[in-house]
């Protein structure tokens, strides 16, 4: 059992943890961002370059720091291993220099994109980036490119966090849905034009950091802010059937999975749950969902009495 | 309990002299002090013949701008409604189909756009909150009505026309 210190935090974690997963175990206030890596995916994580901390202290028995930042989702703990992140400011600068690149080819079409205000690039770049380009140079542009009528691809958004293409692998059987290309022109797909018709393949839009992969049913319906999260459930054959209902009155306007608080996931669900059913009858509405109220999602929301005065009223 | 201010005086119950009786003087003290006034400038204008200028920053109805090319700015973000404190705005999205591209600007449009201006308070935020230079404050007062329905403006009302646009530069915040 290795002892990690993160910013000052001291604690004991099993063999095989990484410094991104002792970090979370702290708590968020420690817990380094991430655009790739992903808890339930095997694999993912080391292509964003976003959980970059400094390891002041290698170990208790090699007490050298590491020279460069070390991605870390990607760099287990050792014993008596020191690491900072925000406190920091070599790192905090490092760190906006990151988001600086994944920004580069990214598309400012953010009134239009439908994953603005749940988007990890918008948050990261609200806290990290800076408010404009340095960048003279065309943004890489790809084309249109339908890969059915349920999921939507926007090639342009794309980061490359490989998130999708891990889901495609793990969770549903017989992938469709790669990377072709390389380096600077490299693309999702899904192979020689094949739609996704899997029974799990609608996770990819919620995997998906960005706006890449939005849902087409949902697509341009309402801003995720005028909609109103509840949980619900329903019984469902192939999966949990547990998931988050985006409401605007009693029409069902959106399907996706519940997310915990680093944004993930908590059970895949199906694309029957996802796509077909959009009545309030087909669920069993269990409550509002719990939005952070920094998010913009909770704006207009009024889940709480603002005068205490009305609560004695009983209203 | 002190007195706020020191003009208050003291209500006194005492006789009242000879000229205080007469009554006369003392109308004509006011009387003088009403024709001075005939005198003076009137803070008021005649206002069907004389109107008064705006400045240039005045807050009246929104206008829907177009760009140069007369294609609508606004792409339905729906940062100016939840901006809005009043919560008078509401909108309704739409995709541009082939062939619209001469008429919105982006791929995504308000297809309904519609501003209440009984609950509008006129603060501007919803200009401030905009990034696509879509929405302004004008110089224009909502028309008075009778009837409640008459104040939510559509797009009808509210997209400007293009032989009759609407010059918003003086508003603009130079920064």
């Amino acid at each position: 059992m290795p002892k990690v210190t993160i910013d000052g935090h001291t604690i004991q974690v099993p063999d095989g943890t990484t410094i991104l997963q002792a970090a979370r175990m702290i708590g968020p206030e420690v817990a380094p961002p991430t655009m790739c890596y992903y808890s339930k995916l095997k694999t993912s994580g080391g292509y964003c370059r976003t959980c970059i901390v400094k390891v002041t202290k290698g170990s208790d028995k090699d007490p050298r720091p590491m020279p460069k930042p070390v991605a870390s989702c990607r760099t287990m703990v050792m014993d008596g291993m020191e690491v900072v992140n925000n406190t920091s400011p070599e790192i905090v600068d490092a760190r906006k220099g990151v988001v600086e690149f994944l920004l580069i080819n990214h598309p400012l079409d953010c009134p239009v994109c439908d994953q603005a205000g749940e988007c990890h690039l918008q948050d990261l770049g609200y806290e990290h980036g800076l408010s404009s380009t340095r960048y003279d140079f065309e943004r890489r542009t790809f084309e249109r490119k339908d890969i059915g009528d349920k999921i939507q691809l926007h090639m342009n958004r794309c980061i490359l966090c490989y998130r999708c293409v891990k889901t495609a692998d793990q969770v549903t059987d017989g992938r469709s849905h790669g990377v072709m290309n390389r380096g600077d022109v490299a693309e999702i797909s899904t192979y020689i034009e094949k739609a996704i018709d899997n029974d799990f393949s609608g996770n990819v839009i919620d995997v998906c950091p960005v706006g890449a992969l939005t849902d087409k049913t949902f697509r341009f319906k309402s801003r995720v802010w005028f909609t109103k999260p509840v949980d619900a459930h329903r019984d469902c054959p192939k999966c949990s059937g547990k998931t988050t209902l985006w409401l605007k009155g009693e029409d069902v306007l959106r399907v996706t999975a519940r997310k915990d608080q680093w944004g993930e996931v908590e059970e895949w669900i199906c694309n029957e749950c996802r796509f077909d059913k959009k009545k309030t009858k087909d669920w069993i509405i269990e409550g509002p969902r719990k939005i952070d109220h920094h998010s913009v999602i909770s704006q207009n929301h009024y889940n709480k009495l603002a005068n205490p005065h009305y609560k004695k009223l009983g209203k | 309990m002190k007195a706020l201010t020191n003009r208050s005086k003291v209500a006194v119950d005492k006789e009242l002299t000879l000229m205080e009786r007469l009554y006369f003087p003392a109308v004509l003290k006011g009387m003088m002090i009403t024709l001075r006034h005939v005198f003076k400038k009137s803070a008021t204008v005649k206002y069907p013949e004389v109107e008064k200028e705006f400045a240039p920053v005045y807050r009246g109805h929104h206008v829907l701008k177009r760009d140069e090319q007369g294609r609508e700015n606004c792409t339905a973000c729906g940062l100016c409604a939840v901006a809005c404190p009043a919560e008078a705005i509401t909108m309704t999205a739409a995709e541009r189909k082939k062939g619209e591209e001469k008429l919105y600007r982006e791929e995504k449009y308000a297809k309904v756009y519609e501003i209440n201006m009984l609950r509008c308070i006129f603060c501007g935020l919803c200009e401030e909150a905009c990034p696509k230079e879509a929405i302004f404050l004008t110089d224009e007062i909502v028309n008075a009505s009778y009837d409640r329905k008459d104040f939510v403006y559509g797009k009808d009302k509210l997209v400007e026309k293009m032989d009759n646009r609407i010059d918003i530069t003086k508003r603009q915040k130079k920064y």
